[in-house]
Parts: C-alpha cells; structure tokens; sequence
C-alpha cells in the first residue's frame, strides 16, 4: 500500500485529496489528510462580515463533510516533515509516514511580526479581517463607530487575495455613505506598493476608483511599527500617518512547521517549480496553494487552476513518466467595489489583467475590468458553488489555462511617470 | 525587450530601465547607474548591492527587501538610507538585476 499524504484541508488541499481519490486505486493508495482543526472556512467570505453582509455560519463548515470516502482526516498539529526519512511528526507524538507528500498548509496573518501591531489597541482601534475573529470584532466596531480616520494598510506583499485590501475600502466608503456618514470619515490606503495594486493596467484603473471615491492613496510605505500611545503607523523612512481606526493586513506567512522543517523560504513557503509544483529538492514532495513561493496570486482561484493541471501531473509522476501539464499562473479574482457593483480580473504569470469577456470570450456574461452588477451577482453565487462545486472536485465551466481571445490590450504600457517611479 | 546604452555600452533593459541580462552588468555600470537615480555608491552601497548579485546567482530572483535583511544582514532601516523610498527597486536597478518579482 502506497501513501499519499495532504497536509492541509483548506482549499487546496481539499481539491487535491478529491480529485486523486477516484484517479487512485483504492487498493493500491491511501490517502490521508492532516488538519489542525475541523472547520473549513471560506475565507472569501471574511470580507463582508464586518459589513453584516455574511454571518460566520455561512462561512465554517466541517472539513470532514467536505472530504470523499475514502480519504482518512487525521486531525493535528504539525511538529516537523522530515523530508530525508519521508516522516511527517505530528505535535502529539504520532509519526505519519508517506510515499508521497503534498504540502497545502496555506497562509495566515502574523501581527506579532511588526513591532507594537498586536499591542494594546489591538482589538480596540487595530483589527485585520483576515481572520474570522478578527472579521468579527471589526463587525462590532463598526456597528457603533462614529468616525474619524481609518486607515486600510497592507504590511508587505504578498498577501492571500490581494485585492481584498483595496475591496475593504471601497466597501467602507459604500457602507459610510449608506449610514450617512462618509463626511465624517477620512479614509486612507495605504500599500508598500507604488500603486493601488500590482499589476500596471489593474493598478491606474484602481487607482482611479479610489480617486473616485475621495480616498486617498499613500504608497511604498514599509511599515517599521505600530505607535500604539500616538496611534500612528511609522515606516523604515519615517513617516508617520495617523488613525483612529487601523484596518491592516499583517504579514503573511506559511505555517510555522515549514520553517522548523527547513523546507521554507524567508516567509516560510516552500520553493517549488512554478509549473509542475514540485519541490526542486524532494521527488515525492509537492507544495500547492498558498503554502507554495509561486510568483502569482496567492487566492483560491489559483489554487483552484492550479489544481487542474496538478492532478494529471502526479498521476504521470507516481509512474515515473515526464509530466505534461504545465501551470501558467492563472488567476482570476472577483473585486467587490461597493453598492452592488463589482470588478473581475483575470490574468497570469506573464499577461496582466486586460478588458473583455468572461469565461467566454466576446459573450460573457462577465466583463473584466468593469463594475458591473452581474460580476457581483457572480462573487456572491460563488460561494455556493465553492461548497458545492469546487471542494468536490466537480469541473467548472471554465478553462485552467488563461485565455487571451477577446481581450484587448491597452495602449501606453509606460508612461514617463511610471518610469519616474523607479528614478 | 529594448536595449539602451549606459556609460558606452548596449545592454538589453526592461521597460522601465531595468538591466535584463545578467551578464551584461558591470561595477562601471552600476556607477552609472546609481548615479541616474541620484545615488552615489559608498562601501555600505556595495556590500548590498554584491549580495544582490550573489543571492540572484545562487536563487535565479532578485531578493526581496526582508531577504536581504534576513539573509544579507542589513537592517531594513539602512537600506532606507541607502536607497531612500524604493529600496527594493533602486537596489535591483542598480544592480543590474530584473524588477523584484515579490509584487504579485
């Protein structure tokens, strides 16, 4: 009996064990599952809790209920992966061998990473909403705040789901005017990026909606700490911004046993090839998702593609074939960008997000790079098809590789002010 | 991919300025270099921008500010100094290397 070993049972990991377990012969392959916990969370949905839009019912749901027969979930915390033994040490003392590994421990928030962001105002005017807790409590908040300043920080890139700061804002902006406030809040962006986002046609389009919108934008701040007494963030080059109320994105890093294993980078996520998932150091150790140092979006969609061309690749590896699929880096990310309305980019390692149709071109029904009513219909039913769907391993309507029929490319890549930015 | 030449010699360079051949990069360039961004090198400059140069030989990418602080041992706060505002882009640049990837 071989065994496939997932460590992880979020998104990913749940997608990997799913869709192997019918391409694997039963008698042939275990497949065992670790998770530190039994509460699956869409974590999409964290960004509207602290609007009352979601309770966090509609977002937990057992992880066990969303595995095939078949697949055993050993629930525990991870001490270390020895990848030279093939061993995996659980924290309570229980050895889990392995034949093959998949590494889909994902991302989380670590505000204890930045000087005084986990200190006294934590929980009192500093939140996040990357967290369930911290989602809620922001809920809570906001039910009686009265207004000032608030500031909507991202600490470092990369962070899981990058537009999420930016819908924050705009859904801030949305839900103040609505509670006939928005006069008595300023708001400000502020991002260690040169714009509102990565990629240059996302980033002026943007742009411009936080303009739109009278926020104000405060780029390439790299926050040194959190001055819990003035309640200011100060960068590296010292510049100090003031808040009443601060929604940050604290740094982002892979869970904590990649690094005591040695098998992790800086932020400890493990270096793989960006194509096939598989570690450069161990033939039988893949890293997918988050948990993985690929160059693209660190989001469920990609670890939903991602997924796709995975599962042909292991079934060819295990036989010692070459594998054949190679990953693009395809993403594409619903932008909430408030009132009803929202956003869809779509793009890849080497193409940024352009205009056009989605997922089929020149028909739709969803346009990219366009507030449209229709693409927040689309984030809202996703999550319906992410429990029922996604998890599953059923197959979207939608292609893995991105296309790039119908879509145009616009005009003035650079313009002298962005070369500006570098001088 | 376009080519620009920087004190006498063509290299190939990115949109934005950014040196994409390795090999094409000298200590003469740098020079150069720093001094289109206002930066004049010292010593301190140089012990960066040679671990720039290293780690990317070693890893295949240019380093990120926490890996040059990490791993390179110099404190964020100088490299602030060093290379004020940009220090992640100012240091790729000057060393010759493509535009941190870290933003995605």
């Amino acid at each position: 009996m071989k065994r496939l070993l997932v460590l992880g049972a979020g998104t990913a990991g749940t997608m990997v064990a799913n869709k192997l377990r019918p391409a694997l012969a039963t008698d042939e392959w275990e497949i065992t599952v670790v998770d530190q916990d039994d509460s699956h969370h869409y974590q999409p949905g964290y960004l509207f809790i602290p609007f009352g839009v979601y309770t966090s019912e509609e977002v937990v749901k057992p992880r066990s209920r969303y595995l095939s027969a078949g697949i055993e979930l050993v629930l525990g915390g991870i001490d270390r992966v020895l990848p030279e033994e093939n061993l995996v040490k659980l924290a309570d003392g229980r050895d889990l061998a392995y034949d093959y590994l998949v590494i889909a421990t994902g991302t989380r928030p670590c505000p204890d990473e930045t000087p005084g962001m986990a200190g006294e105002e934590w929980g009192k005017s500093v939140f996040d909403f990357y967290t369930l807790e911290g989602s809620k409590a922001l809920a809570e908040k906001l039910k009686t705040w009265e207004g000032g300043r608030l500031v909507v920080h991202i600490t470092e890139m990369p962070i899981k789901c990058p537009p999420a700061p930016l819908e924050f804002a705009f859904l801030a902006d949305a839900f103040f005017k609505e509670r006939k406030m928005r006069h008595r809040v300023e708001i400000t962006f502020v991002t260690p990026l040169d714009g509102a986002f990565t990629k240059p046609t996302a980033s002026r389009l943007l742009g411009g909606m936080l303009d739109e919108r009278g926020i104000a934008l405060e780029p390439d701040f790299y926050i040194e700490r959190v001055d819990n007494e003035a309640k200011t963030i100060v960068s590296y080059d010292e510049r100090e911004i003031p808040f009443d109320l601060l929604v940050t994105v604290p740094l982002n890093m892979g869970a904590a046993f990649v690094g005591r294993s040695g098998m992790g980078d800086e932020l400890n996520y493990v270096p793989v090839d960006k194509h096939t998932f598989l570690s450069p150091h161990w033939d039988n150790v893949f890293a997918i998702g988050d948990a993985a140092d690929l160059p693209t979006s660190k989001a469920g969609s990609v670890a939903h593609f991602a997924v796709e061309v995975f599962t042909e690749n292991f079934l060819q590896h295990v036989k010692g074939q070459a594998m054949t699929r190679s990953f693009d880096g395809h993403a594409n990310c619903f932008v909430e960008s408030g009132a009803g309305k929202a956003m869809l980019i779509d793009f890849n390692y080497d193409v940024e997000p352009l205009p056009g149709k989605y997922p089929f071109p020149g028909l739709g029904p969803l346009t990219l790079m366009e507030e449209r009513r229709m693409n927040h219909w689309g984030k809202l039913m996703f999550r319906w098809l992410y429990w029922n769907a996604l998890l599953p391993g059923r197959r979207l309507p939608v292609p893995t590789s991105m296309s790039m029929t119908g879509k145009r490319k616009v005009a003035t890549p650079i313009s002298p002010v962005e070369k500006e930015k570098v001088q | 991919m376009t080519t620009a030449t920087i004190a006498g010699h063509e290299v190939h360079v990115d949109q934005e300025g950014f040196m994409t051949e390795y090999d094409e990069w000298t200590e003469d360039l740098a020079q150069t270099l720093a001094a289109n961004i206002g930066i004049e090198l010292t010593d301190s400059h140089w012990k960066a921008i040679r671990f720039l140069r290293e780690d990317f030989e070693a890893e295949g990418e240019t380093p990120t500010l926490r890996r040059v602080t990490n791993v390179g041992g110099i404190p964020t706060k100088e490299l602030f100094e060093l290379f004020p505002k940009k220090p992640a882009k100012k240091m790729a640049y000057v060393a010759g290397l493509p535009k941190p990837a870290g933003c995605v």
